[in-house]
């Protein structure tokens, strides 16, 4: 064997950083993929049939815009969190991931209160089941982020607090968890 | 850490059956990716078996195309059976496989990132793949029964996040693990192109994804109106041309790889062959547009270019065909190319042939004639579409990779095993499973351009012929296969305690630096990386101090 010269040890390079960009590029090619089919099925129903939306169906909006600015406080409080971190300030970090989930766990609660007012069953035609197949797939990304958040706040409560690499990846997830409700608020609210 | 390990040689007690479930506890709870990897490979190639046996059902009932017994809906699930098993039975968890098991070792790091979603990707890629088979045999899969379709799209969806697991892993240990001195510029051809086809299995995986959840929430529901619209063409990219081309990428790294050790010498314009590599990568854009079958209208003339609107239609045909077609055959091309000149004789050069160099040649060229057969089926003029041309392409593609794929095993055998597969007992299989690729595929090149469509039955019995080479063919890939893994396992169980040298292959890049096997960790001390050959360059350095002691 040819003995090649031990080098240092390996500079850290952000390993839950890289994890989290690469699962949000997950993230964000399944729901675009998801809302592509989406807007190839709404043309040819509007080109055949005149309309997309069931009649009878109103998308409640006042709760889908709330969603959208609940994000503004998710990405405030898991930049909080990672500001915190930063400086030692353990209660600030633990009281900013525990705000992250709370408001996160506020979104889906709106998610269910537009289930519940739309009156739109899943059997309902091909706009019910790609809706509730599109906004569900949404609903597990969001309990998917809240048990990241979760995992987070439990390790700093545990006194793991030099883990700042793992908020800012937290960070990374609620960003990308932001983009892709962005485009299905578009699409799927506000164009509809 | 607060949790207490205890290694499963020390919690294994004397019995036979004590050490049998220690052993399993040690695979089955392995952190290390060369397990992982293993355990891809190995199911990989059950699912490939499997396969063959529906390509085998497939062909004996293609025998007689005027008596076709099978019914529409039994046909339409045993094709969707048969691609579906060639591309997530076979194709992927082979090419992942290699890559979770070389990977690390090539980029010189500890271990791989995420170990334990790399291992939960093994078991839920396995979990998906049994019970869509098991879906599949009750009448399951596209078009089939209820309750059993359900579970298939439910068990494939699992499959997909398997995959996805281990494709996440690999991209980052690629990214973030890589030994200290190992720029992007420096990694090894193999990890390179492990690299490339994560990343496109993240980008039309998930896209894949999205259609499974929109089929099950339909199907499930009952509402079945998506189901019969046709939305599962939404999903029919990801089982054919050209996103198969991303699934062989890590076979045609593995080729480039084996150049510089073959052919005992540099690789020059390593740039090149990256940029090679990324432009196979490029069919990941197929995917992730969901870009199904096109078609190419030729007008007649290949000089055919009318007024302006026939220019700009052309070009909407064409721009897609040469993207999504003609860059990934380009990139190819580029190996190929370097293939030549890495083969060109030169005074006093000497060559070294290793077992994996024939497999992983083949297979290269196995994968390099399906390509080209993908690039000229949308054409409309030769009428291809329709045929079982199409098929044909994808069995190249795909057996091609296997074929690469028992190269990389051979390559890294000592690595994983500790053992060496002799260049005289592989070259014989691998000259079978090219027999047995072409065999399984190039008649049905032929029958495509005489007119037999896709399904079993054909009315001119000239072509049965053609059908009788095609089943041979499935056969002898069956048998390579199983050749293959028995010699493997008959290596492997005869092992005897005399080690073997960490650089059986006088290679150059530094998995060939630590011992055979690799331990768990790979490396006890992480080396230092000077160069894209550190190894070469050690040995290089060693001939030129023993040459002026002496």
């Amino acid at each position: 064997m040819e003995a090649l010269p031990a080098g240092p040890a390996p500079a850290p390079r952000n390993q839950m950083v890289a994890g989290a960009t690469v699962a949000s590029v997950a993230m964000a090619m399944l729901v675009g993929g998801m809302l592509g089919v989406w807007a190839l099925e709404r043309r040819e129903a509007i080109d055949a049939e005149g309309s997309w939306l069931p009649s009878g169906v109103t998308i409640p909006e006042v709760p889908s815009n709330v969603m959208l600015i609940a994000f503004l406080g998710i990405l405030s409080f898991a930049h909080w969190a990672q500001w915190s971190a930063k400086r030692d300030d353990r209660p600030h970090t633990i009281f900013a991931l525990g705000s992250t989930a709370f408001v996160a766990v506020l979104v889906l609660n709106a998610q269910f209160y537009i289930y519940n007012q739309m009156d739109l069953g899943v059997a309902d035609g091909r706009y019910g089941s790609m809706f509730y197949a599109i906004t569900g797939a949404f609903c597990a990304l969001m309990v998917a982020g809240i048990v990241f958040t979760l995992v987070a706040l439990f390790r700093y409560l545990g006194g793991r607090t030099n883990e700042s690499e793992l908020l800012v990846a937290h960070t990374v997830i609620w960003y990308a968890l932001g983009v892709v409700y962005s485009a299905i608020w578009f699409v799927v609210y506000v164009t509809k | 850490m607060t949790t207490i390990d205890s290694s499963p040689e020390q919690a294994a007690g004397s019995s036979t059956i004590e050490r049998f479930l220690a052993a399993d506890v040690d695979w089955l709870t392995s952190t290390d990716s060369k397990k992982t990897g293993r355990l891809f490979i190995g199911t990989g190639l059950i699912g490939l078996l499997a396969t063959v046996v529906i390509n085998v059902l497939i062909s004996v009932e293609r025998l007689d195309g005027a008596d076709v017994a099978l019914d529409a809906d039994s046909w339409v699930q045993l094709f969707s059976a048969q691609r579906f098993g060639l591309i997530f039975g076979a194709a992927l968890p082979i090419g992942m496989g290699l890559a979770l098991a070389a990977v690390p070792l090539q980029v010189g790091a500890r271990s791989i990132a995420f170990p334990r979603l790399a291992q939960m990707g093994f078991f839920m890629w396995f979990g998906g793949f049994a019970l869509a088979y098991a879906a599949i045999i009750g009448n399951g899969g596209f078009g089939g029964d209820a309750d059993m379709v359900d579970l298939f799209f439910a068990a494939h969806g699992l499959m997909v996040l398997g995959l996805l697991a281990g494709a996440a892993s690999v991209v980052t240990t690629v990214l973030t693990t890589r030994a200290p001195g190992m720029t992007m510029r420096r990694v090894p051809f193999f990890a390179f192109s492990a690299f490339i086809y994560g990343i496109g299995l993240l980008l039309v995986l998930p896209v894949l994804l999205g259609s499974l959840v929109y089929l099950f929430v339909d199907h499930r529901s009952g509402s079945g109106l998506l189901f019969e619209s046709g939305v599962s063409e939404y999903a029919q990219w990801a089982f054919g041309q050209p996103t198969s081309f991303l699934y062989a990428l890590p076979i045609i790294g593995l080729l480039a790889e084996l150049l510089p050790v073959t052919f005992a010498k540099r690789t020059p314009f390593r740039g090149l062959v990256f940029g090679g590599l990324t432009l196979i990568g490029v069919a990941a854009l197929a995917g992730s547009t969901q870009q199904t079958v096109f078609q190419v209208p030729w007008e007649g003339s290949q000089l055919y270019i009318g007024d302006s609107d026939d220019v700009t239609t052309k070009l909407g045909d064409l721009v897609p065909w040469a993207l999504f077609h003609l860059l990934p055959l380009l990139g190819a091309g580029i190996v190929l190319l370097m293939t030549l000149f890495m083969a060109k004789p030169e005074k006093g050069a000497k060559i070294n042939i290793i077992g994996a160099f024939p497999f992983a040649l083949f297979g290269f060229f196995m994968v390099l004639v399906g390509m080209a057969g993908a690039a000229i089926l949308p054409f409309v003029d030769l009428e291809l579409l329709g045929t079982v041309f199409d098929e044909a392409a994808l069995v190249y593609v795909v057996y091609g990779l296997v074929l690469g794929a028992m190269g990389g095993v051979v390559y890294w055998a000592p690595k994983l095993w500790g053992v060496v597969l002799d260049l005289k007992v592989v070259t014989p299989l691998a000259l079978l499973g090219l027999l047995g690729t072409i065999a399984a595929s190039f008649p049905h090149y032929i029958a495509g351009f005489l007119g037999q469509e896709a399904g079993f039955a054909y009315s001119d019995s000239d072509l049965q012929i053609w059908n009788i080479i095609v089943l041979v063919g499935h056969a002898l890939m069956a048998a390579t296969v199983l050749a293959f893994v028995g010699l493997l396992a008959k290596t492997v169980a005869g092992r005897d305690d005399e080690p073997v040298a960490d650089d059986p292959f006088d290679a150059h890049t530094i998995e060939w630096a630590t011992t055979s096997p690799a331990p768990a960790d790979n490396f006890v001390d992480v080396p230092m990386i000077t160069s894209a050959e550190p190894l070469l360059d050690a040995k290089e350095a060693n001939r030129v101090t023993e040459g002026s002691d002496s």
